[in-house]
């Protein structure tokens, strides 16, 4: 039986600038990309959504806080909600948090500077639809590029998310003053993860790494298995 | 009626730049402490009386002026 290529979509907000990278990324790994405009108060037939990096509204007010109130994000929450899957990169898992979808918030770097450069993960769920091709325990190289990106919650919410399993990627090194180093979260159900290393940049080892296939094409494959049980 | 709107990072919460600011200012020669940075928003509000108004600011600041897992919020009404 020929396997059907799921169909993922990547929003484009004012000011998103990852979008085509992921896009590219997504379809280079047998996805069927589909771009989706933040206008668009209804989603497109998908079997995933993508919330790309960038710098949607100008990071104006706090980084996530003004896409969270456009009709695409109001669909993808809608998406969500009903258990489909939703993965948010950099600026999406700003604006994830600032939409609910996803525990926590982030904030300023500790060192006050942008940082881009390739950093080592640790994985700490390997059951995930993002992270079906990942191994528990295992170091990914993934490069980040964000000036907002330490991830915060009061640690009476960290000690929750820690227990029930919701971190799923840790830097092995100290990058931005994360706290307990918390690169990657999924919410309850699993079926929401945000991160802010860019898979999407780390597919082909001529980009330096191909680790980031590792999560976008446990994404891709997770989609397609759902596209097939609902055929 | 004219409010304004102070949105400041939570006690307890690491903040660079309120610590970038007062290294600054120890460099010019002031003995300082505990220098934070937050945000200042003003707002012409459409409201029949300060009670009213300060509902609707505060609505406001939950709903987008502040994050409430990192910041809080004062509000001032004036005339």
């Amino acid at each position: 039986m020929a396997s059907p290529q799921p169909r993922i979509g990547v929003v484009t907000y004012p000011g998103s600038n990852d979008d085509h990278d992921a896009l590219w990324a997504l379809a280079a790994l047998d996805a069927e990309a589909v771009p989706v405009w933040h206008e668009e108060a209804e989603l497109p037939d998908l079997d995933a959504v993508v919330l790309p990096g960038g710098f949607s509204y100008g990071d104006y007010l706090r980084c996530g806080a003004i896409a969270r109130f456009s009709p695409a994000t109001a669909a993808v929450t809608e998406f969500a909600e009903a258990g489909g899957l939703v993965l948010g990169i950099c600026n999406g898992f700003q604006v994830l948090c600032e939409a609910g979808l996803l525990p926590g918030v982030l904030l300023r770097n500790e060192s006050l500077r942008f940082i881009c450069r390739d950093v080592p993960l640790v994985v700490e769920r390997d059951d995930l639809p993002f992270t079906t091709r990942c191994t528990r325990g295992n170091q990914l190289t993934i490069p980040v590029k964000h000036g907002d990106g330490r991830w915060f919650a009061p640690p009476e919410l960290v000690a929750e998310l820690e227990a029930n399993g919701q971190v799923v990627l840790r830097y092995a090194e100290p990058v931005n003053g994360s706290v307990d180093d918390i690169a990657g979260v999924c919410n309850g159900p699993g079926n929401v993860m945000g991160l802010m290393p860019h898979p999407e940049h780390a597919v082909d080892p001529l980009l330096g790494s191909a680790d980031g296939a590792l999560i976008l094409a446990s994404l891709v494959e997770s989609a397609r298995d759902r596209a097939i049980s609902l055929a | 009626m004219r409010a304004t709107v102070l949105v400041r990072p939570k006690s307890g919460i690491l903040d660079p730049q309120g610590a970038a600011v007062e290294t600054a200012l120890e460099h010019l020669g002031f003995a300082v402490g505990g220098a934070r940075v937050g945000k200042v928003v003003d707002l012409e509000v459409d409201a029949a009386d300060p009670a009213e108004a300060r509902a609707q600011v505060e609505r406001m600041c939950e709903q987008l002026l502040a994050n409430p897992l990192m910041e809080s919020y004062e509000i001032e009404l004036h005339g």
